[in-house]
């Protein structure tokens, strides 16, 4: 019974894959780029583990922190969202992903906020193997949050316009899908590159 | 052919074949002056006879991309070219200014030539593959914008598809990328790092946007398979091309002065590189099975189904062959280099040419297809190229092992010129396999010549009881 009510119930009778098939080509190519990259770093790391943990020490937890909630709260409300669309409430998935876009943006602007403050600290990606990695990452990722909220802009303007329906939504789950992968990718980006030592 | 002016693509591809020839012939002299280091000398100098052979190889590469567009962008927009008097004056600008280069090249040592250009004007010479004396860079850049504002223009006015979006997009990424060309800057560094913004941006990105959107539009025309599925797998590709081939530049950067996080992102983005490649031979066997129509022209389907394969081997495999840096730490520029490149610009552009070729050069001449015999002596060429090919660069790849074994790896390394005396037998097996491609391209200049009875004007749908309007035929 309490499945009912609960907007993350998960459709039983759904068997088909969410949103757009080449979507989840490219997000199983974007996942691969960034695996690597992770087994990369794990390499690099046990070759110099005292470099990497001492670098490691001067970076912003708390701010790498905060923005992990941000994402996760911004992937509830992209799912919300597409639970709006499901119910043909398109007026609220709009509203549902410009939270998630502001999320985005709060994101962004903590991120910048660090990236300058090494900057000034002149941090650069040659300073050390370490630092290389933790500002290609980043800044990486960076870019697929802005590309992440041109997706959901894009989908959000289409949804208030009535463009997506009960039936026909795929492009909304299509876009939420990618999302999701940008809020996957840092989850674990950070307790690799800011916790593990 | 449905319009008119697709007929300008036909003086481009038979221009396109010529310089094949061209080439194919200067890489057997200089192939044998691997072995006999004076043959022809001074006639033919080996650094001219190489210029020669990759210059030519790049124009008549751009002939037939030129060539393709001028075809397939009229048929996709759904109308007439903008000006096909202007795709044919610029076909002659191209041809003349191409000719004039080679006979430079051949008939004044290099300096003079330049001297003769103008280059102490603007100096751009001198650098592999950017040979080109100043006024035919020009020559290239205003060939190419005429070339762009024709064909925008014909796309802005007729339909719109996702084939001709990505093609176009290649092709201005194609002229922009070039004008790096002119940029040489005195610092040797710089230098090598622009210059790949041509050579890399060119081959493992732009021009992976032309070969794919080549390879969809004779995929749609053969297989008759719905437009959406193989426009997707096209916007699939390309990402992927694009995703891993534009960071994946890094794998040029690995030993040339740039910063060292180069060798972690070239290794990483480019080891990626293949897969691109493999989705495109996946996509070409697939969307064939998946065929709705049997298409007499099977020279055509033969040659989309070998670019799949041949571009993953030789741009795909050969090329993640060596593109991690400690591997190229010690095989960069060395024959392992020349195996992956004589196999990749076969696999992925002289074939997509080809089956592009062999698709439109049948309708241009006013048929579907080409008489059985003519078609059977075309796949005979196919194979012979193409296997010839994978001796060549089995040969080469020999010849690079033992290179890098002898002169970089032994505890008494010898020099580059004492090593490559050692590697001789290889380069004699890859002279005659050259041979045998000779031959092959001989037979596929015959096809053409080639008469018979035509095979049916219309194309049969499969008996699979799916009887789909043949409205792409």
């Amino acid at each position: 019974m309490a499945a009912i009510s609960s907007p993350l119930a998960v459709p039983t009778a759904r068997r088909e894959l969410p949103g757009d098939l080449a979507m989840w080509c490219f997000i199983l190519a974007e996942l691969a780029v960034f695996g690597i990259f992770f087994i990369t770093y794990a390499f690099a790391r046990s070759a110099n583990v005292a470099m990497f943990d001492e670098s490691q020490q001067h970076l912003n937890r708390t701010f790498g922190l905060v923005n992990t909630f941000i994402l996760i709260t911004s992937s509830y409300f992209v799912v919300r969202a597409v639970e709006s669309i499901r119910h043909d409430r398109g007026q609220a998935c709009a509203r549902w992903l410009g939270a998630a876009i502001a999320c985005g943006a709060l994101f962004l602007v903590l991120k910048v906020v660090e990236f300058v403050a090494k900057y000034e600290a002149g941090i650069t990606m040659s300073t050390n193997t370490f630092y290389m990695f933790y500002l290609f990452l980043t800044f990486f990722h960076f870019m697929h949050v802005i590309l992440g909220m041109v997706i959901l802009g894009a989908i959000a303007l289409k949804a208030r316009a009535g463009g997506y329906s009960r039936a026909s939504h795929a492009g909304a789950e299509t876009g939420a899908a990618y999302w999701h992968m940008v809020d996957l990718v840092w989850i674990v980006l950070f307790p690799l590159i800011y916790v593990l030592h | 052919m449905q319009f008119k002016s697709q007929a300008v693509a036909k003086p481009y591809f038979i221009a396109a074949i010529g310089l094949f020839l061209g080439q194919i012939l200067f890489g057997l002299i200089m192939g044998l002056q691997y072995v006999i280091g004076d043959f022809l000398f001074p006639a033919i100098p080996f650094n001219v006879a190489r210029m020669v052979h990759t210059n030519l190889l790049i124009v008549w590469l751009l002939f037939g991309f030129m060539g393709a567009a001028y075809y397939l962008i009229p048929e996709e927009a759904e109308r007439e070219l903008h000006s096909p008097k202007l795709a044919i004056a610029m076909f002659w600008v191209f041809l003349v200014a191409g000719a004039l280069t080679i006979v430079g090249y051949l008939a004044v040592p290099y300096a003079t030539l330049a001297q003769m250009t103008g280059n102490d004007l603007l100096e751009t010479m001198g650098r592999e593959f950017l040979e080109q004396p100043l006024p035919t860079k020009v020559g290239i850049v205003i060939v190419a914008l005429a070339m762009l504002y024709n064909l925008s223009m014909t796309i802005l006015r007729g339909r719109k598809t996702s084939i001709n979006l990505v093609m176009i997009i290649g092709l201005w990424g194609l002229a922009l990328f070039f004008l790096f060309s002119f940029y040489n800057p005195a610092n040797l560094v710089k230098d090598k790092y622009f210059w790949w913004w041509v050579v890399h941006m060119w081959v493992e990105g732009v021009w992976e946007l032309i070969l794919g959107s080549m390879l969809a539009f004779v995929l749609i025309k053969v297989t008759g398979v719905d437009r959406e599925i193989i426009e997707k797998w096209l916007y699939v590709i390309i990402a992927m091309a694009l995703i891993s081939g534009i960071i994946g530049t890094g794998h040029h950067y690995f030993w040339i002065g740039a910063p060292a996080y180069w060798q972690w992102w070239g290794s990483v983005f480019s080891a990626l590189e293949p897969v691109p490649f493999f989705m495109m031979t996946v996509f070409a066997f697939n969307m064939v099975n998946r065929r709705r129509r049997i298409h007499p022209n099977k020279a055509a389907v033969l040659w989309a189904l070998g670019t799949g394969v041949m571009a993953f081997l030789g741009a795909g495999v050969w090329g993640f062959l060596h593109t991690l840096a400690p591997v190229n730490f010690f095989t960069h520029g060395t024959q392992i280099t020349a195996a992956h490149g004589h196999m990749a610009f076969y696999g992925a552009y002289a074939m997509v040419v080809m089956t592009m070729i062999s698709y439109a050069m049948p309708m241009l001449r006013g048929r579907p297809a080409n008489s059985e015999r003519s078609q059977v002596v075309e796949m005979w060429a196919f194979w012979l190229m193409t296997v010839s090919m994978v001796f060549i660069t089995l040969f080469l790849t020999a010849a690079g092992i033992l290179q890098v074994w002898l002169q970089r790896v032994s505890s008494t390394p010898m020099p580059f010129m004492a090593a490559q005396d050692q590697v001789a037998l290889f380069y004699w097996m890859r002279e005659v396999a050259g041979v045998f491609f000779l031959i092959g391209l001989l037979l596929y200049i015959a096809s053409f010549f080639i008469k018979g009875k035509l095979p049916a004007h219309t194309s049969d749908t499969l008996a699979t009881g799916k009887q789909r309007a043949v409205a792409e035929a």
